[in-house]
């Protein structure tokens, strides 16, 4: 057995039922100490029922999560003084202003006064958050809350950090520099775990998990999650997009298309040749101008496995 | 797997003594501390919670006047002497009774209730004069119009004062007509007011001390920040301790504010304790207090939270303590409903500490009560409340 506090997050055969209803069935998995580790998939896939289970605040109905290496259903106390959690709700004060939100949450971590002055400092210059000490957290934009609601669980210093979709309807500035702070956070030496419902997140992760239905169907790198792409992906352009795509997925080697702006994405079963592209082109009687094999990416990587599972 | 909250409380202490977490002053400091900027900077309920009262006495007092007067008594008159008459003349001379002489007979008393010509019947037989003379026990026939049951306790009050006024009014040297003992002490005038301000009190703690406590906590579920605060090393009885700090206070100050309008405008008696009567009034809040924090264990919305502590402390409160309807005339099953009514307790504790002076060894049998009740109350919702997001 590995010795406990080498691991981050050690999730081992967790479920979790509610009523008769499985929303995580039979799930393992475990996080290096200091990864920033992503759990990814759509509304309803058992990320925060998962995410819950960490934090201590949802009772295992089978299995175990242990976290550095303590049991998050019975040793809470110690879990809890170690973990910092923001849930997928703004769940601040929103008649409080952004300093008062900050120092309530210090004086329920009981952040020793030393430390406090240092760690607020700290906290409003990486999350720019300074300026806005007397504002009401509840007049804040969407990118500032999230910031805010974050610095409120760093304040004890965590050295494990969970996040509930926490860049969900934040513009793509902020989520760009949410991520940003993240990976500040992880240089520091904690573990992160952080879900979120846009694929395309999962690039920004160590590793990722991807789960559906109360399920994980694929966990390693972003890049080891593209390379477990069974199919061939082709970027096809030309002047008709929508006609492209209903053609190609008349086609019986056709898996799957999707339509990406301007151009389309065709999943292939197997890698068509030279003369399939002729064939079609003329069949399509020059609109189709252009094609590329493409990298898959996660979010392609999610629709096969979802798919084939059908 | 079904783990409850007293044992995760359990796990949770032993936990606590590991890494030497213990229950912080500070952390309880500072939930209440966040929970009076909440309700400062909730001033429309601020508002209301102290002008409520107010508007509430106001009703109480000039509205809803309990005091009955003018009533319509038809008499019936057999006898047709001289002492009947003079009889009658002491009715008419108190403020509370109009009589009229009635021609028909007993049977048609009823008919005459119901067109509400009259709501009270006085029945003189033949031979009153003789009875009196002869110093033998009178008998007169009431007759008191109960479809309104509280009007009926007040006005064979009524009765009974005139009955012992015409009585002292004839002097001791002679024999004494009507065996009437009743004698109404502390209130003699059975001014309404008296008995409301009091109410009010009951009432308006209850309201403070068990809806908006409900509703801070259940809030706190609703919006995801019970959730945020539950990841901290805070201990159960913490939250509860910071949540409910901050209402006590605004309860007091409610209460003051109550006493001092009805000290003042109604001219309500205080003879007894203060000392005693801000004991057992904080009694009564953690009480309710209580009844709130039980509530709030049990619902996830603040509308839920507000429609359930509506309905188990105040109408209660309005209806079954005593308050408005005394208990004694309410059906015998309701009658034991009441015990259960922490106002019932608390009602006879501050109408006695104010209009009787009681001592705490006179009062020791509602305070027991309400220990009782805060006691079980405290205990169940403390072993309820959850610390973490299972039911």
């Amino acid at each position: 057995m590995t010795a406990p506090e080498t691991r981050g997050i050690q999730i081992t055969n967790f479920r979790k039922l509610y009523g008769k209803t499985e929303a995580v069935k039979e799930v393992s998995l475990s996080v290096e100490r200091g990864e920033l580790f992503g759990l990814i998939g759509p509304d309803g896939a058992g990320k925060t029922t998962l995410m819950r289970a960490v934090c201590t605040l949802l009772v295992p109905d089978g299995g175990t999560v242990l976290v550095q290496g303590r049991d998050a259903a019975r040793d809470i106390a110690a879990v809890r003084a170690r973990l910092g959690y923001m849930p997928q709700r703004f769940s601040l004060y929103q008649d409080l202003t952004v300093e008062q939100n900050l120092r309530f949450f210090a004086d329920l971590f009981q952040v020793r006064q030393k430390e406090r002055e240092g760690r607020l400092e700290e906290l409003y210059r990486f999350s720019r958050l300074g300026p806005f000490k007397k504002r009401r957290a509840g007049a804040l934009s969407g990118g500032m809350r999230q910031k805010l609601a974050l610095s409120c669980a760093l304040v004890h210093t965590p050295e494990t950090l969970v996040l509930d979709e926490p860049t969900t309807g934040v513009d793509p500035v902020s989520r760009h520099e949410f991520w940003e702070i993240l990976r500040a956070i992880q240089k520091e030496g904690t573990t992160i775990l952080v879900s979120t419902a846009y694929l395309d997140e999962a690039d920004r992760c160590d590793r990722v998990a991807l789960m559906h239905e109360g399920r994980i169907v694929a966990v390693g790198t972003p890049e080891e999650i593209k390379a477990g792409f069974r199919h061939v992906l082709y970027r096809l352009a030309g002047r008709d997009a929508r006609e492209l795509r209903r053609f190609f997925s008349g086609l019986p080697q056709v898996h799957s298309t999707q339509l990406f702006g301007d151009a389309v994405h065709v999943v292939f079963a197997k890698k068509p040749g030279q003369s399939d592209w002729e064939e079609w082109r003329h069949a399509l009687e020059g609109k189709l101008e252009h094609w590329s094999p493409e990298r898959p990416s996660v979010e392609d990587v999610f629709l096969e496995l979802i798919g084939s599972g059908r | 797997m079904e783990r409850r909250a007293g044992e995760d409380d359990r796990l949770y202490r032993n936990a606590g003594r590991k890494e030497n977490v213990r229950t912080s002053r500070s952390r309880i400091l500072s939930i209440a501390h966040k929970e009076f900027f909440h309700i400062l900077r909730d001033f429309r309920t601020l508002i209301i919670v102290f002008l409520m009262p107010v508007v509430q006495l106001i009703m109480f007092g000039y509205a809803l006047n309990l005091e009955i007067q003018r009533v319509d008594a038809a008499v019936i008159d057999f006898s047709r002497s001289t002492a009947s008459r003079d009889l009658v003349e002491r009715f008419e001379g108190s403020r509370f009774f109009r009589p009229f002489y009635f021609e028909g007979g007993v049977s048609q008393v009823g008919d005459l209730f119901k067109s509400r010509a009259a709501r009270v019947a006085l029945i003189i037989p033949s031979d009153f004069e003789r009875q009196l003379l002869h110093a033998s026990p009178v008998s007169l026939q009431v007759l008191i119009d109960a479809s309104d049951s509280n009007a009926a306790t007040l006005i064979r009050n009524y009765c009974n004062q005139v009955l012992v006024d015409y009585n002292a009014s004839r002097g001791a040297q002679l024999p004494v007509p009507f065996d009437v003992r009743t004698a109404v002490l502390f209130n003699p005038n059975l001014k309404s007011s008296y008995f409301f301000v009091p109410g009010v009190i009951a009432m308006i703690l209850v309201m403070i001390s068990a809806l908006l406590t409900s509703i801070a906590i259940a809030r706190e579920k609703e919006t995801g920040t019970m959730e945020q605060m539950l990841v901290s090393p805070v201990l159960p009885h913490e939250i509860i301790l910071g949540k409910v700090l901050p209402y006590i206070a605004l309860a007091f100050a409610d209460a003051a504010v109550i006493l001092f309008v009805g000290l003042l405008v109604f001219r309500v008696p205080f003879v007894g304790s203060a000392v005693l009567l801000v004991l057992l009034t904080t009694l009564y809040i953690i009480t309710a207090l209580s009844l709130g924090l039980m509530i709030s264990t049990r619902v996830r919305t603040q509308q839920v939270a507000m429609m359930l502590a509506l309905t188990v402390t105040l109408l209660p409160t309005i209806l079954l303590s005593g308050l408005v309807f005394p208990i004694a005339s309410m059906p015998a099953a309701l009658q034991y409903v009441t015990y259960l009514v922490p106002a019932r307790y608390y009602l006879l504790i501050v109408r006695g500490i104010l209009l009787k002076g009681s001592l705490l060894g006179q009062l020791a049998a509602p305070a027991l009560s309400l220990v009782a009740m805060s006691l079980v109350l405290l205990v169940v919702s403390v072993r309820r409340f959850s610390m973490n997001l299972e039911r």
